[in-house]
């Protein structure tokens, strides 16, 4: 309606954004920034599963494998041949890739590129089927990818994991690689790809019978949303500095589904306000694994407790707000601008 | 070269024969009718020739090509489309977005065009809004574009389906059952349509329909079919006398 105007806010709300994070980098302390750089890289992680399982509504269940391939390309990549040597203790790294050291821009763009690849290659038996299989299916391949990982010694360095990763990962970084992820796949949601996406979410028959080559814009979907986990996947694993095969169980998926249904199943606004949530809830639900005491009722700390809380509210939204927090809607200026108007005259709207 | 041509179509499913060596021939701009009673097998003709089954025995040709297997989406953008007996439309999607969809087949840009929002990509999504919007206009839903197609009555939502089929240019239109549930006064309405429609698309039209006063209010040609075979064709005029068909449609008990 306002494509002028629109454009001016969005410039605007990124220009806010990255002086804020400017500033945080001098004023926040090391806690709070990590927190930004969680927040960021579950952004990039959510927007991109929901590419495959909200827009094309194919029920993947394998970004843990697609995190897991991404992290470990992109961290023997940056490692040094020195590093390499201290961290394969049982045995030694394979060649060529002990000698291989690259920046940090690289790694990326290769972990970005092998789990784009790994996800093509895999997309060919997953989308033989449908719906429940489907999501059977890719949770086995996650399976797979986890226990390869656990035992490809001389790769993965198997359950010890790669240690002492250079923290590369730094606000703009991870901020960076989330506002290209949000702008690509918002672009491509919003193009006549992700109509024929949605068009095989709703109906594949009808799909196919308008001329969409499902079996195509599945794969699209699939590989793209590879890509970008994987590229968050290496930001992750420059992140947090040690990478091990438990890290990328079944969990990491869980906890994007539980993202991404809360969120609104389609949704890239939705993914990225209960991302946000995820992140800092998580955080702010810490206090109830301590020991702690309801009047003269004491509580003992319970590792865990975060997660059981996590699955009421996913069973809360399940049976109270099946559409999660956007349903399908997506953000833009216009609404916000009504939604501020109805919250600024609430007399007005009650007659 | 015939338009289009099935010859001796057989579907079996396990041990039942749906379809039993069905062949038709569709000159160019004709209208045909398909009927028979339930069960008849006139769907599954359909699916056979649109791609969603794979005929157990026989060959279907398009425009002078072996159309028999093809995958329904390269079918469709051969040249023939479908409406679906029990409606099938993308019901979360906005009215226009329905019709849209069906112009992708036909888009030149690739996907990283679209995300960059090259000229050609932003010229070609005009041209997609401005085809869909016409074709709107042309089955009156216009001022519905972008309500949920879901939320559209059943009358509007038949018609979207055709909307929706239009939009992929077809130049063979198949439609299952366009005037089922619809009242008397709908139903003449959808006649006028079709033939409006066939005559300014320059169309050729396949109709499934058990609504009698619709195959023989408009259709040139008729075959009908019982058990999976055909038992008669014929102009509208021949059909309705034919004894084999009444006995199809009342019983045996029918003809005494």
């Amino acid at each position: 309606m306002h494509p002028r105007r629109d454009q001016i806010l969005t410039s605007l709300g990124i220009i806010a954004l990255f002086t804020f994070l400017y500033w945080a980098k001098g004023n926040a302390t090391e806690y709070q920034i990590r927190l930004l750089n969680n927040c960021a890289i579950f952004i990039t992680l959510a927007v991109s599963y929901n590419l495959i399982n909200g827009v094309c509504g194919q029920f993947s269940l394998a970004p843990n494998a697609f995190v897991a391939i991404g992290a470990y390309t992109s961290a023997l990549l940056t490692m040094s041949p020195a590093e390499k040597q201290i961290t394969f203790i049982i045995e030694p790294l394979i060649w060529p890739l002990h000698t291989i050291s690259v920046p940090f821009w690289v790694s990326l763009l290769a972990a970005g590129s092998v789990t784009g690849f790994l996800a093509f290659l895999m997309g060919f038996p997953v989308f033989r089927v449908r719906g429940d299989y489907l999501a059977i299916v890719t949770l086995g391949f996650g399976e797979v990818v986890r226990v390869v990982a656990n035992n490809l010694q001389s790769i993965t360095n198997g359950p010890l994991g790669l240690k002492g990763l250079t923290p590369y990962t730094n606000l703009w970084w991870s901020f960076g690689i989330m506002a290209f992820t949000l702008f690509f796949i918002w672009r491509l949601a919003n193009s006549s790809f992700g109509r024929a996406m949605k068009a095989i979410r709703e109906d594949e028959v009808a799909a196919e019978a308008m001329g969409i080559r499902s079996f195509r814009y599945k794969m699209m979907a699939f590989t793209l949303s590879g890509f970008f986990e994987g590229v968050a996947g290496g930001l992750l694993a420059h992140l947090i500095t040690t990478i091990s095969p438990v890290l990328f169980t079944f969990f990491l998926t869980f906890n994007l589904l539980i993202i991404i249904v809360v969120g609104g199943l389609g949704s890239t606004t939705g993914s990225v306000i209960s991302s946000v949530l995820f992140v800092l809830g998580g955080e702010a639900l810490r206090a109830v694994e301590e020991p702690f005491s309801i009047g003269s009722l004491e509580i003992p700390g319970i590792p865990g407790m975060r997660m059981v809380i996590f699955s009421l509210i996913l069973i809360g939204v399940m049976i109270f707000a099946r559409k999660g927090i956007m349903g399908r809607e997506e953000f833009s200026w216009q609404g916000l601008i009504q939604l501020l108007q109805r919250v600024g005259r609430p007399k007005k709207e009650k007659r | 070269m015939t338009f289009f041509q099935a010859e001796h179509l057989t579907m079996h499913f396990d041990g039942l024969n749906a379809v039993d060596d069905f062949s038709l021939e569709l000159k160019e701009r004709n209208l045909v009718g398909l009927i028979g009673p339930n069960g008849a097998g006139k769907t599954t003709i359909f699916n056979m020739i649109t791609g969603n089954l794979k005929p157990t025995q026989g060959k279907i040709f398009f425009q002078g090509k072996e159309i028999t297997g093809l995958k329904p989406n390269t079918i469709t953008r051969r040249g023939i489309a479908r409406t679906f007996q029990n409606i099938r439309l993308f019901q979360d999607l906005e009215v226009i977005d329905n019709v849209m969809i069906s112009y992708h087949g036909r888009l030149c840009s690739s996907f990283m065009g679209a995300v960059l929002r090259t000229p050609l990509y932003n010229h070609e999504e005009k041209k997609m809004r401005e085809g869909a919007m016409a074709l709107l206009n042309r089955v009156r839903l216009a001022d519905m574009a972008h309500e949920k197609a879901g939320a559209l009555a059943y009358g509007q939502q038949r018609r979207l389906e055709i909307a929706r089929a239009l939009a992929t240019e077809p130049r063979l239109l198949l439609l299952d059952e366009p005037a089922a549930g619809m009242n008397p006064q709908e139903t003449q309405g959808l006649m006028d349509f079709i033939v409006q429609v066939k005559e300014d698309f320059n169309l050729t039209v396949l109709l499934i329909e058990h609504d009698m006063r619709v195959v023989m209010g408009i259709c040139q040609w008729i075959k009908v079919l019982d058990y999976g075979a055909e038992i008669a064709k014929g102009t509208p005029r021949e059909i309705q006398n034919n004894p084999k068909v009444i006995a199809a449609y009342l019983g045996e008990e029918g003809i005494a």
